[in-house]
Parts: structure tokens; sequence; C-alpha cells
């Protein structure tokens, strides 16, 4: 029995070390172009770092890596989540976004953060910094909604 | 010994995030294969309602007319489910949507008709694949946003149906949202048997 735990530990072992070389792809660039979300629109302080802590990390072309999220399996995860949250939505690219698509993008970036789906439960797990607490969920909302309106009204 | 646990835990961990992705990524083989089938079926539709409409007199109006029409058919049944409260058959015809949508040929209209064609029908084919896969509330969420695109849609392309456009006051926190329906009588897609008569038809369309 014991014989046969160590083999498995020694095997688990040896796969974490092995998916250690499982190259990451990173995901990261100095550019802020023009088409970006906070660029464009000036968000408050707080908002713009609410945005950068909780968001931007998979929904724009630059995510912030501290050290964990550079060992695997971490890094595959967040790397699955970038791919599908830049398709989603992509902060960096919303000014290209046709005024249509801006608005339904804002709607859906409302209904997300009011009902507590984003950021990910899964990622909010690890990176503690990147939870909304109630007041600055408030904060967001307020503000994009004020956005959507005057969207809108152009 | 005191070890074991937690790298078994990783171990876990490790496979099972390797399954997700490589489950994930199957699935997205799967949908493509899928709508392509039924955009081929949509074409074999198409062709039928072609030829059919060549027997009648104003055939450059009945085309652009018919070309829509295959998308206010999916999105009428879409709208059903969702009074049906049913996922499945919302996510399915969800799926017929975007084929509807894909297919749509804008080539005929200005050029001006044209850009805002294309800006609906970006929008409307994302919040379709969204119906496809999501949960019923989600669903709603997103069929809200593309009735906005149908309305618009259809103000545009016309269409041979008579529809009604419907507001319903209570969605998204009150902020109010439309449907089309193909009835005068309402029947609430937003909530279903919740509040199945709650909303007022606002016009023909
Ligand atoms: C861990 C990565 C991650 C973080 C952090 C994150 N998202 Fe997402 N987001 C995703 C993924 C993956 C999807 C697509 C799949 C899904 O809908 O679950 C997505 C989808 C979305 C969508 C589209 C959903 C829809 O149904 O249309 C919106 C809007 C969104 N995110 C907004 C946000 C906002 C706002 C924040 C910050 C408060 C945020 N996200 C933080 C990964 C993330």
């Amino acid at each position: 029995m014991i014989k046969g735990l160590k083999f498995l530990a020694i095997i688990a072992l040896v796969a974490l070390v092995v998916i250690q070389f499982v190259p990451a792809k990173r995901n990261q660039s100095d550019i802020v172009p023009a088409s970006d979300f906070i660029a464009s629109y000036n968000p408050p302080k707080e908002v713009e770092s609410i945005l950068r802590t909780s968001c931007y990390d998979c929904h724009s072309n630059n995510t912030n890596y501290p050290w964990y999220n550079k060992i695997q399996p971490v890094a595959m995860f967040l790397e699955d989540h970038i791919e599908h949250g830049k398709e989603e939505f992509n902060f960096n690219e919303f000014g290209e976004y046709s005024d249509r698509r801006k608005m339904s993008k804002l709607k859906s970036f409302i209904s997300q953060v009011e009902q507590d789906e984003m950021p990910l439960d899964s990622y909010t797990l690890i990176h503690r910094s990147a939870k909304v607490s109630n007041a600055e969920k408030e904060l967001v909302l307020t503000w994009v909604n004020q956005l959507q309106d005057s969207l809108r009204n152009q | 010994m005191k070890n074991l646990k937690p790298i078994l835990g990783l171990m876990l961990l490790a496979i099972l995030i390797f399954t997700v992705t490589s489950c994930r990524d199957t699935k997205k083989e799967d949908d493509h294969e899928m709508d392509q089938d039924d955009m081929e079926m949509e074409h074999d539709d198409m062709e039928m309602n072609d030829s059919s409409m060549n027997s009648s007199d104003n055939m450059a109006m009945d085309q652009n007319k018919s070309e829509s029409d295959a998308i206010v058919v999916n999105y009428l049944e879409l709208k059903n489910a969702l009074v049906a409260d049913n996922t499945e058959a919302a996510a399915s015809s969800g799926k017929k949507v975007v084929s509807a949508f894909k297919a749509f040929d804008v080539a005929k209209y200005s050029e001006e008709e044209q850009k805002e064609l294309n800006d609906i029908i970006e929008d409307a084919i994302e919040h379709a694949e969204h119906i496809a896969e999501s949960a019923m509330d989600h669903q709603r969420e997103h069929f809200e946003i593309l009735s906005k695109d149908m309305a618009d849609l259809v103000a545009i392309t016309g269409t041979s149906k008579k529809l009604y456009q419907a507001y319903c006051p209570m969605f998204n926190d009150g902020k109010g949202a439309i449907w089309l329906s193909e009835f005068k009588e309402i029947k609430n897609p937003y909530y279903g048997s919740k509040m199945l008569t709650c909303g007022t038809v606002q016009k023909e369309v």
C-alpha cells in the first residue's frame, strides 16, 4: 500500500516537473493602441485600476505575470482563459468595434459583473487581488452605465 | 509522506486540466462541423424558396425578403423555445439562427445599407452563438440584444411575414426589452411561464 503511494507520488512529481517544460505563450505587448478602452474613455482612477487588475489580464493584449502565473499548470489554465477572453472582449481593440458591437459589449459587461460572473471565480481563487468588492462593483457599474448612455446619445 | 496529498492533488489538477482543455477543442470542432451541416441545409431551404418565388410578379423584392425570412423563421423558433422555457430547443434554434445569418447575402443592398447590415450580422451571430451554448438566463440576455438586431435588420430588408414588435418593461433591471413575434397575443420569451403575458405590443412591423 505505502509502496504504491510512493510510486504514485513519484509519478506525480515527475509529471509536475515535466509539465513545466510545456511552453506557455506569453500574452504581452507594450503598445497601447488608440482603440484601447481606458485610453478612449478616461475612466476615473479607481475604475481604471479595477479594470486593469481584474479584467485586463484576460481581456487585453497584455497580461501581468506574477511568478505563479509562470508555473504550470497555472500558466496553461490562464493561457486558455486569455484566448477565449480576448475573443469575447478585447479592451485594447474596443475602439475598432462597430457602434452596435460596442453597445452590446457594454451590456454584457454590466450583466457579467452584476451577476459576479466576471472576473472568473477560478481566477480570483488564486489571484486574490483581482477580486472585485461590492463597493468596487458599484463604482465600475455606475461608470459603465454612464458611458452606455453617452454612447447611445451620440 | 506528509507531502503526498498536495502532490497527488497537483497531479489530479494537471490531469484534469489536460482533459478539460482537450475536451474543449474537440467540442469546438464538432460545432464547426455542425455549423456546416446546418448551412447546407439552409442553402437547400433557400433554393426552394427562390424557386417558389419565381412565379411571383415582383421577383427582385421577394428575393430580398425570402433571404431575411430564413433568419426570421429561425428567430421565431428560438423565441418560442424561450417562451416554453426550453433551453435545449433554444440552443438548437440559436445554431440555426447563426447559419441563417451566415448565409445572408448583403450584395444587393446599397453601400450604406451593407455597412449597417454587416454590423448587424456580426453582432447577431455572436449573440446567437452564445445562445447555442448557454444556460437559460444567459440565453435570454443574449436574446435581448439579438432582438434589437432583428428589429434593425427587418427595418432594412423588410419581411414577407406579418410581425409584431412587443415590449417587456421589466427585463434587464427595468430598462426594458423588445422582441419580435408572429402573434399579436403576448407570450413573453424573457420570463416564459413565470410571467407569460407580461408585455405590450408596440407596433406592427
Ligand atoms: C481569468 C480570466 C478572466 C478575467 C480575469 C476576466 N474575464 Fe471576462 N471572460 C473570460 C473568458 C474565458 C470569457 C469567455 C467565456 C465565458 O463567457 O465564460 C469571458 C467573457 C467575458 C465577457 C463576454 C460574456 C458574454 O456572455 O458575452 C465579458 C463582457 C467579460 N468577460 C467581461 C469581463 C470583465 C468586465 C472583467 C473584469 C471585471 C473580466 N471579464 C475578467 C475570462 C476572464
